[in-house]
């Protein structure tokens, strides 16, 4: 069977970070390249093979468990160390895996002249390793591990400069901000236990219909502390400033991890736990607004900035608030059609802004770019095709997957929402050309000292697939047609909930505390038909509005580039905006500075003076009361003696 | 006729204890220390037990005693022992107070435990008991492993006397 | 022949044993101490024949004669202390030996 080899996936990252770790300084720059994109590259084989397999099996059976052994069993709870493979999974292995691959590939040319090469090697097969554990574990306890995995290494590779004080103090801050997170997801993995008894996502997620009630306060708390796990990892808002602080590591480093697969693990969490979460309409709501939130809130930073790393990563930050809304209403198939495309376009993004930063020797501020078109004529296609797609043009991949979410934000009944979408996209084709504009058009700020080059094949052949697949990504899902959406077919099977039998349990276990359950006939209507004529008016409607910012954009930085200054000139909310609307001054008031004033009362008071003082107070009378005894051991032979006489008389007395 | 003897024997026997604790020289406590070892052979005797009243005789007032003025002669103490009497010193009434009490109590306690029990009707024994023959016939069977265990005692005890005693010099 | 009652003997015994208590509490000179724990050992001796012969056993004979094996080698190790200690101070008075507590 080609899915016995499911183990394999992992591993091989592992061993290339393993060799990479201990021997990477002896074995030379070429072979520490070769071995970690090598492994990446069998890694993605052995995915493609094991997608043969699952696709050969029927589409009911299409769930494969590969328990590798017990991890530990204590008393009722036993975590086994095993893997799941289905088709949501599957799908997040394929691109996860690939992008992968290329990023790693890229790498080895933007990375070429750094010492410590290998290191950074290890650390991004360590990152695979986590990240596919992550993917692939079959119950919450291995995703744990995975998920506390790519934090380390998200955390290791921010601060990869470690030198630079900016860089360890990003890589703190996206470690607490994570940390944040993450005890909430463990919290959440603890509640899950104490309730379902175990913490297998098959035996959990066929036990929820039967043991929560829909709409009750256990459900809704479950579900809102994994997703305060997944704003931490998918920097969502209230916990999103360490992404743009993230892009302190190197370029491929935010490619990979802060762009095309560990912000989406928040996600992938989230869908993974649909069955929680259809049982939460409360936990849903918050996340469609949050997402909603955040795509229009971190599209409006995005617009002001003016380093090209930090507009790509609001951007990021925006667009996995779409994936959020999608999440949020319901429509599990389009937040995953949109994190792929996302890593299509967001991976090529990011390593043609690398590819820029390269060949203008480490300029990031895009005052000092521009008219790079012809200098750089591969990596201006790429990063052109990767933007449009991520503006929503006909027919890149953006254009479907974005579409996808705002017509099921729609069907939802929920205006707002779709507004927010829909502002956001408007936002998103206007930074993103903005961003081209100052790049790639207009006339040369580049210092004239440096050269710009076009970089290596090794880093160009990279683009030039990610282009394509950003190109062409929307094919997985082809609206209007019934049938025709691969992706929605593929995933089906997952997303399978019986919503009537649940209520239908949840009205039981109502009845049975002696509860009246609500009428929640509203929620067993029909869905609606597929109304094509809607679709095809929302697909021109969210068209023209990308062209209108594309317009915008041009207007304001190629027709007349003294416009923005003109409009910007003197506005305070244009400066608050800029500013990041103050949050990281906000947080370090209200959160940061509270609590090192906190710690440091402790450490003061509490700790140096109370704990210490007790110990130390414990101590000291102990040694004092030791010195009281050490009198009666005088050294005097006959003192002993008469000890050793008065406790004979005493036993004599006793039997007396 | 066997209380005849035992009386003076032991009367002896306590007087000659009562010297060797009270003599402020080491000399003449040993010398008491012989005549006490000589006068509780005396009492083994009385109780039938042969082998063991040879045993002191030998063991005791031949080899450890010689040992006890040997050590004495070699160290030469005049004056460099006790100073003065030990009778006159205050602070040992404590003491004299704690061992009277000991002893009115291990006393008391000798005379509850033969009240309580019947001690005065003893079985006569043969008399071959406690010869030389019968003792070293039980000693020999069933208590060879101890006998053995006290011959490599002994072995000890003379390697560390003369691994202690060896001038550190060499 | 009227013979010696048991209690007799147990009380020389206790005599004897208080006595080397005493001895032992109050000399400071160590050789006289080691003679009164010579003295206990002794007294414990007669109580075990006196038993013995009472209950028409030999066991306590054997255990007297460990007993005085345990005396010789105790008197021999004890002694050649004394002559190390009296190397390292010339004196054999147990106050003066304090080094115990250091």
């Amino acid at each position: 069977m080609l899915l016995k080899l499911t183990s394999l996936v992992p591993l091989y990252p592992l061993i290339g970070c393993i060799i990479n770790g201990f021997f990477g300084l002896r074995i030379g720059k070429n072979a520490v390249g070769l071995i970690a994109a090598g492994s990446v590259g069998l890694s993605f084989l052995t995915t493609l093979i094991i997608f043969i397999g699952l696709v050969m099996t029927p589409a009911e059976e299409r769930v494969f468990e590969q328990v590798l052994f017990t991890w530990m069993a204590v008393g009722d709870f036993t975590a086994e160390f095993g893997f799941q493979v289905d088709p949501l999974s599957m799908t997040m292995m394929l691109f996860v895996t690939g992008v992968g691959f290329l990023i790693h590939v890229y790498s080895i040319g933007y990375m070429h002249e750094e010492y410590s090469f290998y290191r950074f090697f290890a650390y991004m097969n360590l990152f695979m390793f986590s990240m596919l554990l992550l993917i692939m574990g079959n119950n919450f306890l291995i995703m744990f591990i995975g998920w506390e995995g790519v934090g380390c290494c998200s955390y290791f590779l921010i601060g990869y400069y470690f030198e630079k004080k900016s860089a360890c103090d990003a890589g703190t801050k996206a470690f607490v901000m994570n940390r944040v997170g993450d005890f909430a997801f463990l919290l959440a993995v603890m509640y899950i236990f104490n309730i379902f008894g175990s913490i297998d996502f098959t035996t959990v997620f066929h036990a929820a219909p039967e043991k929560l009630i829909y709409d009750s306060e256990t459900v809704t708390i479950i579900t809102m502390l994994l997703f305060v796990g997944a704003c931490g990892k998918s920097a969502q808002i209230p916990l999103y400033t360490w992404l743009p602080d993230a892009m302190e590591g190197p370029t491929p480093v935010s490619a990979l991890i802060h762009a095309a697969t560990m912000v989406t693990a928040g996600v992938y969490m989230v869908v993974r736990c649909n069955a929680l979460f259809a049982l939460a309409p409360i936990t849903m709501w918050t996340v469609a607004f949050i997402g909603g939130a955040t795509a229009i809130f971190a599209a409006t930073i995005g617009m002001t900035q003016f380093d090209i790393k930090r507009v790509l990563a609001y951007s990021t930050v925006s667009q996995i608030g779409y994936m959020f809304m999608a999440v949020g209403v319901g429509a599990y198939t389009a937040a995953i059609f949109h994190m792929v495309t996302h890593a299509f376009f967001k991976a090529c993004l990011f390593l043609g802004s690398g590819s820029v930063i390269h060949g203008l020797h480490g300029e990031q501020d895009m005052r000092k770019m521009g008219a790079l078109k012809s200098h750089m004529p591969i990596t201006f296609v790429t990063f052109f095709v990767s933007t449009l797609a991520i503006a929503g043009i006909f027919p890149l991949s953006g254009f479907f997957s974005k579409d996808e979410i705002l017509y099921h934000a729609l069907m939802d009944g929920n205006f707002i929402l779709w507004g927010m979408g829909i502002t956001g996209a408007l936002l998103t084709a206007f930074y993103m050309f903005r961003l081209v504009f100052m790049t790639f058009f207009g006339k040369s700020n580049v210092d004239p000292q440096v050269h710009p080059h076009e970089s290596p094949k090794i880093m160009t052949m990279p683009l030039v697939i990610l282009a394509g697949l950003a190109f062409f990504g929307g094919a997985l899902g082809i609206p209007l047609f019934h049938g025709w959406h691969i992706l929605h077919n593929w995933l089906e099977p997952v997303f399978y909930f019986d919503m009537p039998s649940a209520l239908e349990h949840s009205a039981h276990l109502l009845h049975e505390q002696g509860k009246h359950a609500p009428s929640w006939s509203h929620l067993l209507q029909p869905e609606g038909d597929h109304n094509v004529w809607v679709e095809i008016a929302l697909m021109l409607l969210s068209l023209s509005i990308a062209v209108a910012g594309i317009f915008g954009a041009y207007i304001c930085y190629i027709k007349k580039p003294h416009l923005p200054d003109l409009l910007t000139e003197g506005q305070w909310g244009y400066d608050l905006v800029k500013n990041k609307y103050e949050v990281d001054e906000i947080y370090d008031e209200t959160i940061v500075k509270p609590t090192l004033e906190g710690s440091k009362l402790l450490w003061k008071e509490c700790d140096a003076k109370g704990i210490d003082g007790a110990v130390n107070g414990t101590a000291q009378i102990l040694g004092w009361l030791s010195n009281q005894a050490r009198n009666f051991q005088s050294g005097f032979v006959r003192n002993y003696a008469l000890f050793m006489v008065v406790g004979f008389i005493g036993l004599l007395i006793v039997t007396l | 006729m066997e209380l005849l003897i035992f009386y003076p024997l032991a009367g002896i026997c306590i007087v000659l204890a009562l010297g060797v604790v009270i003599n402020n020289s080491p000399v003449n406590s040993a010398m008491s220390l012989i005549g006490m070892m000589l006068g509780l052979a005396g009492i083994f005797i009385l109780q039938q037990a042969h082998f063991i009243a040879i045993l002191q005789i030998i063991i005791y007032a031949g080899a450890i005693m010689v040992l006890f003025m040997f050590v004495i002669m070699l160290l030469n103490l005049k004056g460099k022992g006790e100073d003065d009497s030990w009778i006159s010193r205050d602070k040992d009434l404590l003491l004299t107070v704690l061992s009277s009490l000991l002893a009115v109590g291990v006393l008391y306690k000798i005379i509850i435990i033969i009240n309580a029990g019947d001690f005065n009707s003893p079985a006569l024994p043969p008399d071959s008991f406690g010869t030389v023959r019968e003792v070293g016939t039980i000693l020999f069977t069933k208590f060879i492993l101890p006998f053995e265990m006290a011959s490599i005692l002994l072995l000890v005890a003379m390697i560390g006397a003369v691994v202690l005693a060896k001038s550190k010099v060499d | 022949m009227e013979m010696v009652p048991l209690t007799h003997y147990l009380f020389l015994s206790a005599t004897l044993f208080v006595i080397g208590v005493v001895g032992v509490l109050v000399r400071r000179n160590a050789i006289v101490v080691f003679m009164s724990i010579e003295i206990m050992l002794n007294a414990v001796n007669i109580s075990l024949i006196a038993f013995d012969r009472y209950l028409n056993l030999h066991d306590g004979q054997i255990f007297s004669f460990m007993v005085m094996c345990v005396a010789a080698a105790e008197v021999s190790v004890g002694l050649a202390i004394i002559i190390s200690l009296f190397r390292n101070k010339p004196t054999i008075n147990l106050d003066e030996f304090n080094i115990m507590k250091s």
